[in-house]
């Protein structure tokens, strides 16, 4: 149990820490990678929470997908960094009691609540025990079938924003002189070649 | 010494207030904005996934996953977004989104 304690308290504290650098940091790409080594030590919370699906989900999308995206945006937009800094020390108080505010009402929501032991009873789809049936199982067999049209949201929120991304960025160049295979091939002896008849001396 | 619920809600309480307090503290970086966005989405998650597991109820760890599709699908156009703007002006302080107010 104190091992369980221990790994908890570990995760956390970088969780916290390094989400704390996230919004810190003065450079962003430092922020960046702060930002996955939350999202790791995230997953390693899920993971202690018995979510492993979720956990390596975790891993993959956030790590390997979107945080590599800001890591790209990061380092192709030559932005002075120095100069968004500015005003950090005069946004620092009035954020900081929002903050604190915020954190005290968290807290106190988290110190005084209190489950409805009706809730505990009667799940909607129980977990099923580990040996029964793994993580992956069990939500594979609620996503695919009671919750079937969440999922194809999902899938259509994905393909909007695909759509949504290419459109924006994808820009026609003006004044780029592409290959165009189909006009090449639509050139004809009469359209490409001219012959003339050159006098003698005096040249065309 | 039990962890239990009342742990991983403040960790997620905690992550969420970091994220609120990046985005008033860094109000001139869109990217860092973005990723306090990331954050707040993060301690949800977490949140969704802590009372899943107490209620012993797989219906959180779901939407867990379809945050998680939300929060990829916002950072892409996010981000779309933001290198068009650094595009057409040639900055991202957020001070210079200015264009519809005339």
């Amino acid at each position: 149990m104190t091992v369980t304690a221990a790994f908890f308290y570990l995760f956390a504290t970088i969780t916290v820490a390094s989400g704390f650098m996230v919004i810190a940091s003065r450079n962003p790409v430092q922020s960046v990678l702060f930002l996955i080594l939350a999202f790791v030590n995230a997953a390693g919370l899920f993971l202690m929470m018995g979510a492993e699906f979720l956990a390596m989900i975790l891993v993959i999308v956030y790590v390997g997908a979107v945080a590599v995206l800001f890591l790209f945006v990061v380092m192709m937009l030559d932005v002075d960094f120095a100069a968004l800094r500015q005003g950090f020390l005069q946004y620092l108080p009035v954020g900081g009691v929002i903050g604190v505010i915020f954190l005290l009402e968290l807290i106190l929501v988290v110190g005084a609540y209190a489950v409805d032991p009706g809730l505990v009873r009667s799940p909607a789809v129980p977990i099923p025990a580990p040996d029964v049936m793994t993580n992956t199982e069990a939500l594979g067999q609620v996503l695919y079938t009671r919750y079937f049209y969440f999922f194809q949201a999902a899938g259509l929120i994905l393909l909007v924003a695909m759509i949504g991304a290419i459109v924006l960025t994808l820009r026609e160049r003006v004044g780029v002189r592409r290959q165009d295979i189909s006009k090449q091939n639509a050139r004809t002896q009469e359209t490409a070649v001219e012959v003339r008849k050159v006098p003698f001396r005096q040249g065309i | 010494m039990v962890i239990g619920l009342g742990h991983y809600l403040t960790v997620a309480a905690v992550l969420f207030t970091l994220g609120v307090f990046g985005i008033f503290i860094n109000r001139k970086n869109v990217i860092v904005i973005l990723m306090s966005v990331e954050l707040i989405l993060l301690a949800v998650n977490i949140n969704m996934v802590a009372f899943s597991t107490h209620l012993n109820d797989i219906v959180g760890q779901i939407f867990a996953m379809l945050i998680l599709t939300v929060a990829a699908a916002e950072a892409a156009i996010g981000l779309a977004i933001l290198v068009v703007f650094f595009r057409n002006r040639g900055s991202i302080a957020v001070e210079d989104v200015n264009r519809l107010r005339g």
